[in-house]
């Protein structure tokens, strides 16, 4: 977790802009770090690139505007990098 | 290609759903208020609208594939390169490819030439996004116009 911890940091840092420092395991990207939902396709790009995998926005976003999930889940960088690593993991079994 | 009504291809030559590729072409103008101010007496297409011509490829050819159930909206423009001059009653052949299909974006690459000749290229990355109100109808005429047979999707 730690080092996809630190190329998301990398790629939210570059890509948006924001000072690496203040990006940390428990930044909510869109209430702590204001990331908003063009920025974080740029983000998912990167991501996808980076890892080789796909990350399901649309079906987070989803989720999340009809209340099936907290945001939480997906857009806390800590829990977000282990949804990452589950699909390096699935993509790799 | 009227380019002050933004229709930028007039014909699309090849859509290859497999390869996720497509070919068009257009054919500048001769005349176009926008050669009035680009530059006067010196007329050339200008960049931004090579681009938007290279955008626009790259859009039949998303809508092609999705068969216009989702509308690409440009979201960034990268390594744009503009090799040559582009000027009145010159035939552009514009290519484009998927590069990546992510979720709820699309990446492609795209090109123009002229008799073989680079004009310009870059990446492009669309956002995809339900179709505003009656705009799948117009973009459903439109693609008709220019000879696109979007995939079906069922």
């Amino acid at each position: 977790m730690s080092s996809t911890f630190e190329t998301v940091a990398g790629i939210i840092s570059e890509t948006c802009d924001i000072p690496r420092e203040k990006i940390t395991p428990a930044s909510h990207a869109i209430d702590d770090l204001g990331i908003d939902s063009l920025a974080f396709l740029d983000i998912a790009f990167a991501v996808d690139k980076a890892f080789g995998i796909k990350l399901p926005l649309e079906q987070w976003t989803q989720e999340v505007n009809e209340g099936k999930a907290p945001a939480e889940q997906y857009f806390v960088l800590e829990n977000l990098c282990a949804r990452i690593d589950g699909l390096v993991a699935a993509k790799s079994a | 290609m009227r380019l002050e009504y933004f229709e930028m291809i007039d014909k699309v030559m090849l859509f290859d759903a497999d390869g996720k590729r497509l070919v068009a072409a257009a054919r500048v103008p001769r005349n176009s208020p926008v050669f009035e101010g680009h530059f006067p007496g010196h007329p050339l297409v200008p960049g931004v609208l090579l681009t938007e011509t290279m955008a626009q490829a790259s859009g039949y050819l998303i809508l092609g594939l999705n068969g216009l159930t989702q509308m690409p909206f440009l979201m960034t423009v990268d390594k744009a390169r503009f090799r040559t001059f582009v000027e009145p009653d010159a035939d552009l052949v514009i290519e484009a490819t998927i590069s990546i299909v992510g979720s709820g974006y699309v990446a492609t690459k795209a090109k123009i030439s002229i008799e073989g000749k680079p004009i310009c290229d870059a990446e492009l990355r669309f956002r995809l996004m339900p179709f505003p109100a009656d705009l799948a109808v117009l973009m459903r005429a439109r693609t008709a116009a220019i000879g696109l047979e979007p995939e079906a999707v069922s």
